[in-house]
């Protein structure tokens, strides 16, 4: 400790677990709207990785949890949310939001989507991947056009709905750290529109990401129309997150309040590494730079393939160290504004770094499953068109 | 007035719930003590405290208080000329065995005993997702601890910094203004301890509580009041350096 | 019911979401603690469950019942704001059985030093000493009346 703390604050109580939640719905929220470009807004070229997005989606989402359920000093008692929510507590919305988003969104998306697969598989199958596809049916074998063009409808309405639900999952998050008025690094109101738009760029990144790894997997070439719209949609994206960033850095040190002094001293020494070098530079200004050159000029698909892929790999990086800079770095410092602290992180005991890796590596080995019992891809590209009505 | 059976079948529910409603001002079942009656909140005296560390000592004795954590605690500071935007703290173990000497520098020195405001808007009530933190009817700000998640939003929402996380209870845990006390007629254990009578449990709705002449006649201060959380917490005489 | 022929499996669907939502309600109604709301957005019961907990100091006016010399003794001079429990620690085991549960007072000098010490930051006007303690203070200074008399040091 540096200065002076007020006696309780020197430990702190949000660890590297309370970081991975945001950084794990932000990937959540990102690849959903990434997903709902193709199918609510016609963007074309990002059909191959519909099923994908949607897949990485759930896969993360089933995850997010976790680190919650590993940090609570009572995970026993976590029905609570949902028996006798607080409704003045934004983290009391979290059980509803994430049940809604989970069941009444995603689930129902994908089972919409993948429907006729799931009864064609249900009928080819033996044994116990058979009986879960014929319990996936709901028991209705029904995939005549007219059927899956209701599926096609509903699906849609179900995607629309979903823009808004994927918004409120992620910018609850924001709004949990932003209405807390004791924390000036937290207390701003572009908390929830910083995370959001953080969120769709790793989001977008990963799911270009999980493109390029599965087709390698797959030895299948790479549609570089849909790659280079997804590296389209990630530099826009990227540049709005990084005017929100600037916007609120600028305010600060123009208003200079209170809590200014502290702050900037702060992230000038305590989080220069992980705000400034990975963050700012690695993270952000180095990716939109490779971005934007891609973007003005004119380079080889080899080339292309390797600038999309290291800003992404950054990006995500980049997006990390923010959730990182805003969760641990609201809490080194003091609200005397007089002191300094550290995180000491723990290593292998319940909110410790292990646990955090092994959480990060859990969603890729959940997507792996989901990839075996929904495959995403369709050799024909015939019986893509089908499945959406022929639009 | 007779009444038949009719009526004495429609009077019992009727007098069920108004029994209920007269039991539930008393929360621990003593008949002399009603929450309605008390709005609890506590006058702390600057120019008095002399820094002895007593009342977290026997906050702690009171109240089991695990070591390391504080219910309570005092802050040392020293103000050097005109610069109280800049003042030099410090609170060595919460100042429960006390202080150095410190350096005769001149300037401004006094002690800040610190503990719950008890906010009657309080920021932590607001943001725990269960209802495990949360006001008595007679002002009281507590925690309930086999309903509490311990997922520390509460702590990160108090801007006083007077909230921890038990190490052994796992959940939440604060000053509770000695309610077990409070309740039964008796002061807190800090007020009982405090040797100059810098600490004065105050009940606002007691027309003879000696707080209302005193903040009739001396300029009080909370702390933090730019965050508007409604602190009863009065302290006089403190300085425009304190945070 | 032709005309639903072919959105049988969304009717499906739908009866699945239902059925979760009663199992749910059920489940809130079986364990939604009974205290519950009863005087606010919390469990009732924690009131009478954080007020039942055992005092450990007796509070000034119980130790005067039953001492009330010492009380008197202590009113009348400069100490007359230190109550009993201050220095002789938390004695509500003593109160409810004084025979068996005696009180130990600590070490005087550091008992004295620990209010009296010489520190900047005490209020101008207060009493300190830099006395280290080798001479015991209630040599001279006797602790429920410590004013020393004008002519002397008895």
């Amino acid at each position: 400790m540096e200065g002076f703390m007020y006696p309780n604050e020197v430990e702190l109580q949000w660890s590297i677990l309370i970081v991975l939640y945001p950084f794990l719905t932000g990937l959540v929220a990102g690849a959903f709207i990434l997903a709902s470009l193709e199918r609510v807004f016609r963007v074309e070229e990002v059909k191959p990785t519909y099923r994908l997005a949607l897949l990485t989606a759930l896969a993360f989402l089933i995850v997010a949890p976790l680190p919650l359920q590993l940090h609570l000093g009572h995970p026993e008692r976590s029905l609570e949310m949902y028996l006798t929510p607080h409704r003045a507590s934004a983290m009391a919305m979290f059980g509803f939001v994430y049940l809604w988003y989970l069941m009444a969104v995603l689930v129902v998306e994908i089972w919409l989507d993948y429907r006729r697969d799931i009864v064609r598989l249900a009928q080819s199958c033996r044994g116990v991947k058979g009986l879960l596809y014929r319990v996936l049916t709901l028991g209705s074998y029904n995939i005549s056009p007219a059927a899956l063009r209701i599926d096609d409808r509903v699906g849609w309405i179900i995607t629309l709905i979903g823009i808004p639900s994927a918004f409120l999952l992620h910018g609850y998050v924001g709004f949990i750290f932003g209405s807390v008025k004791a924390n000036p690094w937290w207390s701003t109101p572009l908390m929830p529109v910083v995370f959001l738009f953080s969120a769709m760029v790793s989001g977008i990144a990963l799911v270009l990401l999980m493109y390029l790894a599965t087709c390698a997997m797959r030895r299948v070439a790479v549609d570089m129309r849909c790659l280079d719209t997804i590296a389209k949609y990630l530099f826009y994206t990227f540049v709005i997150d990084f005017s929100l960033e600037m916007l609120d850095l600028i305010h600060r040190i123009y208003e200079a309040d209170e809590s200014f002094r502290s702050l900037d001293f702060m992230v000038h020494t305590r989080l220069f590494l992980s705000q400034i070098l990975i963050q700012i530079f690695l993270g952000t200004l180095t990716p939109l730079a490779l971005l934007s050159l891609s973007q003005i000029f004119t380079f080889s698909v080899a080339v292309r393939r390797r600038i999309y892929a290291t800003s992404a790999i950054l990006t995500i990086v980049g997006i990390f160290a923010m959730r990182w800079n805003v969760v641990i770095g609201g809490q080194l410092f003091s609200k005397s504004f007089l002191g300094y602290t550290t995180y000491k992180m723990a290593f292998v005991t319940r909110e410790g770094l292990v646990p955090a890796v092994a959480l990060m590596i859990l969603p890729f080995v959940i997507l792996y499953v989901l990839i075996k019992v929904l495959p995403p891809w369709q050799e024909e590209s015939v019986v893509v068109a089908e499945a959406h009505g022929d639009d | 007035m007779t009444l038949n059976r009719r009526q004495i079948l429609l009077l019992l529910p009727a007098a069920a719930i108004a029994w209920d409603y007269v039991l539930a001002d008393n929360p621990n079942g003593s008949p002399n003590y009603k929450m309605s009656e008390h709005w609890w909140g506590m006058l702390i005296d600057i120019t008095k405290c002399i820094g002895c560390g007593s009342c977290v000592r026997a906050c702690e004795m009171e109240n089991d208080v695990p070591e390391g954590y504080f219910r309570t605690w005092i802050e040392r500071y020293h103000v050097s000329d005109w610069h109280i935007e800049t003042p030099e703290v410090d609170s060595p173990n919460g100042g429960k065995e006390g202080f150095l000497p410190g350096k005769a520098e001149g300037g401004k020195n006094f002690f800040v005993p610190k503990m719950c405001n008890h906010c009657v808007d309080s920021p932590c009530s607001q943001v725990c997702p269960v209802g495990a933190t949360f006001h008595t009817p007679d002002g009281v700000v507590l925690v309930d601890y086999d309903y509490c998640l311990g997922c520390r939003y509460c702590i990160q929402a108090c801007p006083y910094g007077c909230r921890f996380f038990h190490p052994k209870k796992h959940t939440a845990d604060k000053c509770t203004l000695c309610y077990h006390r409070i309740t039964k007629g008796m002061t807190t254990a800090c007020c009982e301890a405090c040797p100059t009578g810098a600490r004065q449990l105050a009940d606002l709705k007691n027309p003879n509580d000696p707080i209302h002449s005193f903040l009739k006649t001396h300029s009080v201060q909370v702390l933090k009041p730019h965050l508007a959380t409604g602190s009863k917490l009065f302290y006089n005489g403190l300085d425009g350096s304190v945070r | 019911m032709a005309e639903f022929k072919d959105s049988a499996h969304l009717i499906r669907l739908a009866g699945v979401f239902l059925l979760g939502l009663v199992l749910f309600l059920v489940l809130r109604a079986a364990l939604i603690p009974r205290s519950f709301g009863r005087y606010g957005p919390f469990r009732g019961d924690a009131l009478a469950e954080i007020s039942a907990r055992p005092v450990a100091f007796a509070g000034h006016e119980v130790c005067e019942n039953c001492h009330p010399d010492e009380a008197a003794l202590k009113a009348s001079g400069a100490h007359k704001t230190v109550k009993c429990e201050s220095c002789h620690g938390p004695l509500a085991k003593h109160a409810d059985d004084p025979g068996t549960v005696q009180p130990v007072l600590p070490e005087v000098a550091k008992l004295c030093l620990r209010c009296h010490s010489k520190n900047i930051a005490k209020p101008a006007g207060f009493p300190q000493t830099e006395a280290n303690g080798s001479k015991p203070c209630d040599t001279c200074h006797k602790p429920h009346s410590p004013g020393l008399k004008p002519e002397g040091k008895k």
